[in-house]
């Protein structure tokens, strides 16, 4: 045909006309807001408009201020205490639900595990407040609980599909050497199943960590005065101020995940 | 557990004793997976129940609900009563909000599948060692944080941002192009936030894609336009619409970019919910605005299912 | 062992977190955004050793719906005048007496005997300004004394003028172009005409949210409903910025610091009313907002620049335009807020 005699290279059967220069165009456009930001976080100026020369200032002033300081911390604790909570009790989840015969009611427990993964957000959030807003009225308590156990609740799919995923593609054959060997279950479970499970579980656990650190919807309805986490406090200070030191959090915020996702993709390379 | 104990004795006393063993099994079961459902049933599905339960009651005056039952607020998110005259119209406010959220949404997710599309594609025909990098390329957007994503966005786009500023220092225009506040700075937002979920999806049914057949296309004379119609497209259609709704659907929902980047005035379906547990003052309408959009949603997470389902039997 | 040893961590990490904060006392404020300034907090919790924290609202409807729904944990909220028999009437401040603490003396007189808080027995004054607009000349130098510049926006602002989502500012100046004689007027036909101008005048508008003071420098909001000390602070980062009176008529407002019924820290919420009557801490609070505030004797303590700022100094042609905006009657603020949220959607 008029094509190959044209082209000078072997003919690839891969190749789509201009699919690389989109490819090409995609990746531009997927990185180019983002280095932008980080770059301007540098800019010794305030306006975004002119570059005033390299400078550390902002990261000095968002270091020293407060508000981020606290909202750091909060978002850390949360984060924290929501990965691990959910983790534990969506371990237990996936031991029950996976290598069973269907049992009365799975399907319904498995949506019900999956449910804030098909619910909005906003729609989450706004339940949230209803409820929570009475139960703080009538009880008086109003710490950090609400939002820890709201993590806690999205977060677990996020944990619990990595573990089931890892536990359906575990070899019983292991297991059943252990109960030939005259194991009880329990020391089958802690000294066989754990261990080969502990890949799913990590992963679960990081995922539902770095989602919870990220997360700002549910957090804007549910949190009381002074309960900032950092993305909320961002976003309250993106709507109003113009000022390098968002550039700042935001480019220690973007280390933060590259890092958590480069241990991760590490660590799912290295397992077979 | 399902480590099974496998006992020696008689046939009958063996069918009783299995299945009272299965009943502590799935009792067992059951204990086990309470924990997380009793979270869930507390802080993500019970909340949706009272949240229907709001939707029937009357708006208290200063925010908060009054303890009776009223259909209003079912009534108001479809139509209005003019406040001077008393006429019931259409809530055309409400109506442009939604059209606005569906228009965007549907508008985002075509640009991501004609920008992804080829991406995931070129990932996908990389020699498999670069893959990788390529594929970690694509995950660290995905992995950041959407906040700082909208902003970036913002930056780039503001009166001062970098896109005015390389128009007026190369001399295309005088005074900077109004880009922000507008729905099309919203659309952009959505597409840079969403655009590296319709790539993983896309790029995992591409690497499945045998290319013997394409081969084969190209052996029947086929040009590399027919190809990709009808060899490639149908192949990764399961990809595709996985895509498609994984961008389609939390574009819908979004609440951060348009209040970010709509300036207030360009509501979506999300801003307008919190509208009315703000200055709207209106939580039974709020309660069933919401409840409006998780239908929407769930009906097209159901025709996903549908879809993937049906093509699923085809291709097996 | 590395990662079980992370976990207990982690565990004593949330623990901890989750205990209460070591400070003697604590202060929940919930103001206005940008409008605090930090030193007098400083100040202020170096003087009571109190930990005081600052969250922000954007408007007056946005701080009473929060209030309304409970559950918020706040113990100062700051109101406008014209919200503040609302607040009083729902049962949801404190009577804190400020009129019976040490430095209600120096309240001055003018802001004593107020329609809104007779005899100061919940409020105590903040600042007070006026609502206008502001304007970058360099879009438009036309004539800012007007509320038409977001009610029947020039062609040069066509597109570029932000409105601040605070009703009772808006539904004035709006109602008073059309010709209204008071803010509170229940005459249908005007308020019609009001509703009408807005919903028409709102396709020229580039968006409706706060943060004006640095969007204005920035150039991000070409024009903008705006407060007079907002616009000052603006003007400082970028001349270019004028504020303007409208001469159909504007809005005097006072922000009133008061104490929540269900304030966990009442006494230190007294503390802090008493604390900002004092007319050093007075002046502090006017020289990080620019606005004039109710306290005698802070004149001396003030910036310079503010002495004779335009955002300040009424010009006396436009003296007559102004009136104190007032709580209007059940039917009428039915009214306003049905009108508001048909434009707030």
């Amino acid at each position: 045909m008029a094509e190959t005699a044209r082209r000078r290279r072997p003919f690839s059967i891969r190749r789509q006309p201009g699919f690389a220069t989109v490819a090409a165009l995609c990746f531009v456009i997927l990185y180019l807001p983002i280095t932008v930001l980080v770059v301007y976080s540098f800019n010794a100026g305030v306006s975004i408009a002119v570059w005033e020369g390299f400078s550390l200032r902002w990261y000095a002033h968002a270091w020293q201020n407060d508000a981020v300081q606290e909202a750091s911390i909060r978002s850390l604790i949360i984060a924290a205490s929501a990965s691990v909570i959910s983790t534990v009790v969506a371990t237990m989840a996936a031991l029950a639900t996976t290598r069973t015969a269907p049992f009365r009611g799975a399907t319904v427990v498995y949506a019900m595990i999956n449910q804030p993964l098909m619910v909005p957000a906003i729609v989450t959030g706004v339940a949230l407040l209803i409820v929570f807003s009475q139960i703080r009225v009538a009880t008086g308590y109003y710490g950090l609980g609400y939002l820890i156990i709201a993590h806690t609740a999205f977060c677990i799919p996020f944990a619990y599909l990595p573990i089931r995923a890892r536990l359906e593609n575990m070899d019983l054959s292991l297991e059943r050497a252990a109960a030939d060997l005259y194991a009880t279950p329990w020391l089958t479970f802690r000294r066989v199943t754990l261990p080969l499970m502990l890949p799913g579980i990590m992963a679960g656990a990081m995922l539902a960590f770095v989602i919870s650190l990220d997360e700002v919807v549910i957090t804007e309805f549910v949190k009381s005065s002074g309960q900032d986490t950092l993305p909320t406090y961002m976003l309250g200070q993106i709507r109003r101020a113009v000022s390098p030191e968002i550039n700042a959090i935001s480019t220690v915020f973007l280390a933060i995940s590259v890092l958590i996702v480069t241990i991760f993709f590490f660590f799912s390379r290295r397992r077979p | 557990m399902a480590v099974a104990r496998v006992h020696a004795p008689d046939a009958v006393e063996n069918g009783a004793s299995l299945r009272a063993a299965e009943r502590v099994e799935v009792r067992r079961r059951w204990l086990m997976v309470s924990p997380a459902l009793a979270i869930l049933l507390f802080a993500a599905l019970g909340p949706l129940v009272i949240m229907v339960v709001y939707s029937f009651l009357a708006p208290g005056p200063y925010g908060g609900v009054v303890w009776g039952f009223s259909t209003e607020a079912w009534f108001r998110v479809l139509y209005q009563r003019d406040i001077f005259d008393g006429t019931v119209s259409l809530a055309d406010a409400h109506l442009s909000i939604f059209w606005r959220s569906v228009k965007l949404s549907l508008i985002t997710t075509a640009l991501a599948l004609a920008l992804g599309f080829p991406t995931a594609y070129f990932i996908a025909t990389q020699p498999q060692r670069a893959r990788g990098i390529w594929l970690f390329l694509v995950t660290i957007p995905f992995w950041t944080n959407l906040l700082i994503r909208t902003f970036a966005i913002q930056e780039v786009i503001r009166n001062e941002g970098l896109v005015n500023m390389l128009l007026i220092w190369t001399g295309v225009i005088a005074t900077p192009i109004q880009m922000l506040y507008t729905d099309f700075a919203i659309m952009l937002g959505m597409l840079y936030v969403f655009l590296p979920l319709m790539v993983l999806p896309l790029y995992a049914s591409m690497e499945k894609l045998d290319f013997r057949l394409v081969e084969a296309g190209y052996d029947l004379y086929a040009n590399r336009f027919q190809v990709l119609r009808r060899i490639i497209l149908p192949l990764v259609k399961p990809g595709i619409i996985a895509g498609s709704i994984l961008v389609f659907i939390p574009s819908l929902g979004a609440y951060v970019t348009p209040r970010v980047l709509g300036g207030g005035k360009n509501l979506m379906i999300a801003n307008l919910i919190e509208l009315q547990f703000g200055q709207g003052r209106n939580w039974p309408l709020g309660a069933a605005l919401s409840l409006t959009l998780l239908v929407i949603v769930t009906a097209a997470l159901l025709v996903y299912v549908r879809v993937i389902a049906r093509s699923g039997e085809r291709l097996g | 062992m590395t990662w079980k040893t992370a976990a207990a961590l982690i565990g004593i990490a949330a623990v901890a977190g989750v205990a209460p904060a070591a400070a003697e006392g604590e202060l929940h404020i919930f103001n206005w955004g940008n409008y605090t300034n930090p030193e007098l907090i400083e100040k202020f919790e170096r003087a009571h050793d109190v930990e005081v924290t600052v969250t922000d609202y954007d408007s007056n409807d946005t701080a009473l719906a929060k209030v309304r729904q409970g559950g918020h944990g706040f113990d100062i909220v700051v109101p406008s005048a014209s919200y503040v028999p609302i607040w009083i009437e729902e049962g949801l401040l404190l009577e804190s007496r400020p009129d019976q603490m040490e430095n209600f003396k120096n309240v001055a007189e003018r802001w004593v005997d107020v329609p809104f808080d007779e005899g100061r027995r919940y409020t105590v004054p903040w600042q007070w300004g006026t609502t206008g607009v502001a304007v970058n000349t360099s879009v438009y130098d036309g004539d800012p004394n007007t509320s038409a510049i977001f009610l029947d926006p020039p062609d040069e602002l066509k597109g570029k003028v932000n409105v601040v989502p605070e009703m009772s500012d808006v539904m004035f100046m709006a109602v008073f172009y059309v010709g209204g004689d008071h803010k509170c007027t229940d005459d249908r036909e005007i308020l019609r005409k009001a509703r009408d101008k807005l919903m028409e005048a709102k396709q020229h508008w580039l968006s409706m949210d706060y943060g004006t003071t640095d969007k204005l420098a920035s150039g991000d909001y070409p024009a903008s409903v705006n407060w007079n000390g907002s616009t000052f602070r603006a003007r400082l980062e970028n001349p270019d910025v004028v504020y303007g009176y409208p001469k159909e008529g504007y809005p005097i407002w006072m922000d009133n610091v008061a104490v929540l019924a269900d304030a966990r820290n009442p006494e230190n919420a007294k503390l802090f009313q008493n604390f900002i009557m004092d007319p050093e801490n007075a002046a502090l609070i006017s020289a990080f907002a620019k606005y004039g505030n109710g306290i005698e004797g802070s004149q001396e303590f003030m910036p310079e620049e503010m002495k004779n700022a335009p955002e300040l100094d009424i010009p006396d042609e436009l003296q007559n335009s102004g009136h104190f905006s007032t709580t209007c009657p059940p039917e009428v603020n039915e009214l306003h807020t049905a009108i508001w949220t048909e434009l707030q959607q």
